[in-house]
């Protein structure tokens, strides 16, 4: 074959699957979005699921998830920040922090719902907490501390080595160069990728199955002790997510309007993922503008 | 005199210093102690099926009959396995192409455009929830594959495609990462010989990359093969190796999402599902460890 031929082939292949990969996330959303919001009402989004009639909403399972995410990214956080500053600060290079290298990327590649086996026989069984938000919350700090860990390294190897160097030359100690000098700069790196990170578990559903449980009690919205059974807040509570409660209403529903259920739900889902992107987008230039006072 | 002053200054620093060295080193301690206590539960539950109540690791890998709450009871946990493989595998055939396609045309063919929409479009693929798959592959493939094939529509077909659209930014990001980060040397010198576009990407730009091209694909693999519920939607989940793609079977992960919850710990069907979770996690530590040995392979 002519190779101009050949090429010119080739071009529109490639162009073409990248024009249908396009297509096919307009698709998706557009199908998520037209069967979803066809379902959207204040009561959906408030009022409680029912099990056999038809009429369910989201209510509780879109407040267990925000709180879920709250709960979790409070455990996360601290963690996952201090485990990144000690893998790009403190540990030196060698056997051992290769070794730890590698334990972290083989948790980062562990299937969710193993991590959320292991939450079911240590956190629910051995330590007790029962299906409960924080039993969900500490297996999700698990399944995604790797990936806070690779942020806050990535952050901080971002900072120019000038300014660390300049801060220690000014006689701070180490932490307080990396506290004062180093986090703030990396903080819109570091920022970005939470709120994707705060996305990931937003839709997590494998890992909460057999942690935070699938089922939710009755909640009483009223009441906002954290010790009560039927507070909203109290963290030792089972909550069913949404993302488990899409699972649940396609694999048992029993309601008449099931797949409306999920479409709407999903839909939920899809606009929440996408606002966390672009919040995340939107931040990370707004700071890099901020603080590297470029345009 | 002068010595107690010297002595005393440093300290705040210090105290500072011990401060960020106990704090990082808690953190990562805790991290270490996650990954060691993980392996160590899912391997000792796992592990009960074989020395608790006796079944032979070789009738899990092999048998064909599932029915670890039947008389006689059977662990043949093959059909699992075969369905896990042979959906992620597939899953990988379809998003490997489209995603090393996408890769060339946001690096070589048309970047700016590139750069702006499919990239965006590409993380959007990544961040939605699996479940949105699993329940759109649900109410759209499916009923597809119905009206098409023979069959119910569910099955590894329907599982494979769910899981290529998951895994295909897996593949994209890095297959993009390496073509960028490849030197541009390489390519110059091909052009200035006289070879066109596609003779570049094709005898130059692929054979370079491929190690890292099959790093994503390996990765996509590993994903694929550790979803639960996207797949559990649309598998079926018969316990039996199927004698077409559109015919009801399972994987290890649906299984596992299928059974635990309505069997009663330390029974032999619950062990059987914990030896299931040990699968997994094993074929996870192979993944790594291939990931590993490409990335050492890697020219770039």
């Amino acid at each position: 074959m002519n190779a101009k031929l050949a090429d010119r082939i080739a071009t529109a292949i490639i162009v073409a699957v990248s024009g249908f990969i396009v297509l096919l996330l307009a698709g998706l959303l557009g199908y998520i979005m037209v069967r979803g919001l066809g379902h959207f009402s204040y009561d959906f989004l408030t009022s409680p699921p029912e099990t056999i009639r038809a009429g369910g909403g989201i209510g509780p399972q879109l407040f267990n998830s925000i709180f879920l995410l709250v709960l979790t990214m409070l455990i996360t956080i601290p963690l996952g920040l201090g485990a990144g500053i000690y893998m790009s600060e403190y540990a030196r290079p060698g056997k051992f922090t290769d070794f730890i290298r590698l334990l972290v990327e083989v948790l980062s590649s562990f299937p969710s719902i193993v991590v959320g086996l292991f939450g079911l026989l240590v956190l629910v069984n051995a330590f007790d907490l029962g299906f409960s938000l924080l039993a969900g919350a500490l297996a999700l700090t698990v399944f995604n501390l790797p990936l806070m860990v690779r942020i806050t390294e990535q952050g901080l190897k971002s900072v120019p080595r000038e300014q660390k160097e300049a801060g220690l030359a000014l006689g701070l100690s180490k932490w307080k160069t990396i506290r004062s000098i180093m986090l703030p700069v990396a903080i819109p790196v570091i920022l970005t990728g939470t709120i994707l990170a705060a996305g990931r578990v937003f839709g997590e559903a494998a890992a909460l199955l057999f942690t935070a449980g699938m089922s939710s009690p009755r909640l009483d919205f009223t009441d906002w002790n954290p010790l009560s059974p039927f507070s909203p807040l109290n963290p030792m509570r089972p909550a069913e997510t949404l993302a488990v409660h899409i699972w649940k209403v396609n694999a048992e529903g029993l309601a008449p309007d099931a797949a409306e259920i999920a479409a709407g739900a999903s839909a939920v889902l899809v606009l929440t993922v996408l606002l966390f992107n672009l919040a995340a987008r939107w931040l990370g230039r707004f700071m890099y503008r901020k603080f590297t006072a470029t345009k | 005199m002068a010595q107690s002053t010297k002595v005393q200054q440093p300290k705040p620093h210090i105290a500072e210093e011990w401060v960020g060295r106990v704090y990082t080193g808690i953190c990562i301690f805790i991290l270490i102690v996650a990954i060691f206590s993980m392996v160590y539960f899912v391997a000792s539950r796992g592990l009960r099926t074989f020395i608790g109540d006796g079944v032979n690791p070789l009738e899990l890998l092999t048998g064909l009959k599932w029915n670890p709450g039947g008389e006689p009871a059977l662990f043949g946990a093959l059909p699992f396995i075969f369905g896990s493989f042979s959906t992620s595998i597939l899953a990988a055939l379809i998003a490997g192409p489209l995603g090393f396609c996408a890769a060339v045309f946001m690096v070589e063919i048309m970047p700016g455009f590139g750069r702006k929409f499919l990239q965006p479009v590409i993380e959007l693929l990544a961040g939605i929830p699996s479940v949105v798959y699993g329940f759109v592959g649900l109410s759209v493939i499916v009923p597809l594959f119905r009206d098409i094939f023979p069959g119910q529509g569910i099955g590894i077909a329907a599982g494979a495609l769910v899981l290529s659209v998951m895994i295909l930014p897996t593949i994209t990001t890095i297959a993009t990462d390496a073509l960028a980060a490849l030197p541009s040397g390489l390519k110059e010198g091909s052009y200035a010989l006289g070879a066109t576009r596609w003779q570049t990407i094709y005898r130059i730009v692929l054979p370079t990359m491929l190690p890292a091209l099959l790093t994503g694909i390996v990765l996509g693999i590993a994903r694929a093969f550790g979803e639960a519920l996207a797949v559990q939607m649309v598998i079926g989940n018969a316990p039996h190796i199927p004698r077409s793609l559109f015919e009801s079977t399972s994987t290890l992960t649906s299984a596992i999402t299928q059974s635990m919850g309505n069997t009663v710990m330390g029974s032999a069907h619950n062990n059987a599902l914990w030896s299931l979770a040990l699968i997994l996690m094993l074929m996870t530590f192979v993944f790594v460890f291939i990931v590993r040995w490409l990335e050492g392979r890697s020219k770039i």
